[in-house]
């Protein structure tokens, strides 16, 4: 059966999205989020929307997880759920 | 139920937008981390550009770079040739906006922590209660 590989990314979104939401560790978050942009940014270049896609990976991927990692850097790293 | 069978696999990417957006709602609403809380914002957020970006795809069309020079005399530009670019347009700002938003929470975030020493809502809310 021929699958399209947008539903395979699609999956792995989802995945990294439960994830991030699921792991204890904040640092593990912050990493899984950056996979979960990037993943997106991959997306968009299959939907062809190439100028979401390279805005996503600058900034989805690289600042938000400079700065979450700053943030966790600053806060504690553990959380409770 | 055939028929309705055949339209959820007709549209199983709107399906899956819609699960993405209800893992970040869930992440919102349940979670007890405030930056988990930020994190499903964000979730929600790329949901609905995910929407609105899959409304201006066309399928056997080309990303909208018209790559003809001289479109005035005689060559035609059709339209169904090229994947719609006004959706993703809109969406850059959304992802721009987003950025700004988290950057903002989570300085707030590190504010909260200086100031309670804690970033857990239920914490947070007996620390206030308290005062």
């Amino acid at each position: 059966m021929h699958w399209p590989i947008d539903i395979i990314v699609l999956t792995f979104v989802i995945f990294c999205a439960i994830a991030a939401l699921s792991v204890k560790d904040l640092l593990a978050t912050a990493i899984l989020f950056g996979a979960y942009s990037f993943l997106m940014c991959l997306l968009w270049t299959i939907m062809g929307a190439v100028d979401v896609a390279f805005t996503e990976a600058s900034v989805g991927a690289g600042v938000s997880t400079v700065f979450f990692v700053a943030a966790i850097f600053r806060t504690s790293r553990r959380a409770k759920d | 139920m055939s028929e309705l069978l055949s339209l959820v696999i007709a549209k199983y990417n709107y399906w899956l937008y819609v699960i993405l957006m209800m893992i970040g709602l869930y992440g919102m609403i349940a979670k007890n981390n405030l930056i988990k809380k930020v994190v499903g914002m964000n979730i929600f957020q790329t949901a609905i550009i995910l929407f609105y970006v899959s409304i201006g795809y066309k399928t056997n069309a080309s990303i909208p770079i018209i790559t003809t020079a001289d479109t005035a005399h005689g060559a035609v530009v059709r339209a169904a040739d090229y994947i719609n670019p006004l959706t993703s347009c809109l969406m850059l700002t959304a992802i721009v906006v987003s950025v700004a938003t988290f950057g903002y929470a989570m300085a707030l975030a590190v504010r909260i922590y200086q100031r309670y020493q804690t970033l857990e809502e239920d914490e947070l809310r007996m620390r206030l209660s308290k005062e």
